[in-house]
C-alpha cells in the first residue's frame, strides 16, 4: 500500500531537514508544503529528499495541509499521514497509525498524546486549553476522543478525498473532526508521543489562538452553507 | 432649510449619481445598485423632510424620529459589516484555491521536466 506523509511547513528551515529524514524511513513519498516561508524551508526539505510544493503566499496550516492531501491523492497514495514540521512528533508512531487502516478496520486514525503514559513538558496552560477544546469538540461532534488539535493522523485515501475542509488557519484541526462526525467515518485513537521542546513550544499555538479558531469555525460554517 | 441640510442633501445626490454611473458601467450589480440608490435617496429625503421620521417613529412606538434613524442606522451598519465579513472570507477562500492550484501545477511541471533528465543516458 502506498503511504504518503504530508508535512505543512512555515519558516521551519531549522528543523525540516531532520523531520524529513526521520519520516523517509517510513516511506519515500514525503510531501512538504512550504506555506510561503521567508526562510529556506523549501530548499532544506527538497535537499533532504521530500517532494516540495510551495504556496506563493502564506495561507495558513489548514490550507497547506489540504494542498498536501490533494498532492498525495493525485500521486496515488492509499494511506496519508499528516505530520508536523517542528520536530515534536515521532516517526516511530507512524506504523501504529497506518496499521488499522491497512487492515481495513477504520478510515481515520487519530494520534492521542493523552493515551500515552506521560505527557512530558506540556505546559499547564496549554493542557487546560486542550482540555477545554476537547470538551468543545465532544459537544459539537459527538466523537468520543481523548485528544484534539493533534496533528498526527492517518487517513485512507477515500476518507481524505471526502473531507470538505474550508478553514485555512488553525481551526482545520477541529474542522477535520467535524467532518469525521458528519461523514460517519470509522475512526480510532492510538497513543502517540509528543516531544515538547523550547523550539516547538515557541512555534506552537498561543491561548488567544483559541478565540480565532472559534471565529474561523463559525465563519467557515456560514460559507459552507 | 439649514446649511447642514443643504450640504447633506447635495452629498446624497452626488452619491446617488455615482451609484447610477456604476450601475450603467456594470461595475455594480443591479441588486446592490438598487439598494445603494434607495439608501442615498432615502437619506437625502429624510434630511430634507425630517418630520417624516417623527411620523414613522410614532407609528413604530419610538419616542423621537432621530432615535428611529439611529436604531435603523445601527442595524444597517451591523448587517453590512456581516455581509462584508462573509465576502472577505469567501475572497480569502478563493485566494487559497488559486495558491493551491499554482503550488500543485508547478510541482507537477517540475516533476515532468525532471523525468526525462533522470533517465539513464544511452
Amino acid at each position: 500500500m502506498m503511504l504518503a506523509i504530508v508535512i505543512p511547513a512555515y519558516n521551519e528551515a531549522k528543523m525540516i531537514a531532520e523531520v524529513v529524514k526521520e519520516v523517509l524511513a517510513a516511506t519515500p513519498h514525503v510531501f512538504v508544503i512550504d506555506d510561503g516561508s521567508s526562510d529556506d524551508t523549501a530548499g532544506s526539505a527538497a535537499h533532504a529528499g521530500a517532494t516540495v510544493m510551495r504556496h506563493v503566499i502564506n495561507r495558513g496550516q489548514g490550507a497547506a495541509l489540504r494542498t498536501g492531501l490533494e498532492a498525495a491523492i493525485r500521486a496515488g497514495a492509499e494511506i496519508i499521514v499528516t505530520f508536523d514540521a517542528d520536530g515534536q512528533m515521532s516517526a516511530a508512531d507512524i506504523p501504529a497509525l497506518t496499521a488499522p487502516i491497512a487492515a481495513g478496520l477504520c478510515d481515520v486514525v487519530l494520534g492521542s498524546r493523552f493515551l500515552a503514559a506521560e505527557v512530558a513538558g506540556l505546559p499547564r496552560v496549554r493542557r487546560w486549553t486542550l482540555k477545554a477544546a476537547l470538551a468543545f469538540t465532544r459537544a459539537t461532534t459527538g466523537l468520543k476522543l481523548t485528544d484534539t488539535h493533534n496533528g498526527l493522523r492517518a487517513f485512507s485515501h477515500v476518507a481524505a478525498a471526502k473531507l470538505n475542509l474550508h478553514c485555512d488557519r488553525m481551526a482545520h484541526a477541529s474542522e477535520i473532526l467535524e467532518e469525521i462526525s458528519r461523514l460517519g467515518l470509522r475512526y480510532r485513537e492510538v497513543p502517540v508521543t509528543i516531544k515538547y521542546t523550547d523550539y516547538s513550544l515557541a512555534k506552537g499555538q498561543k491561548l488567544t489562538g483559541a478565540f480565532r479558531i472559534i471565529k474561523d469555525l463559525v465563519l467557515s460554517s456560514w460559507i459552507k452553507n | 432649510m439649514l446649511a447642514f441640510q443643504i450640504i447633506v442633501i447635495l452629498f446624497c445626490l452626488y452619491a446617488a449619481f455615482r451609484v447610477w454611473q456604476k450601475i450603467r458601467s456594470r461595475s455594480l450589480g443591479s441588486r446592490w445598485g438598487a439598494f445603494w440608490l434607495a439608501f442615498w435617496l432615502g437619506v437625502g429625503a429624510t434630511v430634507a423632510l425630517p418630520w417624516t421620521t417623527s411620523l414613522l417613529a410614532a407609528r413604530l412606538g419610538v419616542t423621537r424620529g432621530v432615535d428611529l434613524v439611529i436604531y435603523v442606522s445601527v442595524i444597517v451598519l451591523f448587517y453590512l459589516v456581516f455581509r462584508l465579513t462573509l465576502k472577505i472570507e469567501k475572497l480569502e477562500s478563493n485566494i487559497t484555491k488559486l495558491v493551491r492550484e499554482i503550488a500543485l501545477s508547478s510541482s507537477e511541471e517540475k516533476t515532468k521536466n525532471q523525468e526525462p533528465n533522470s533517465r539513464p543516458q544511452v
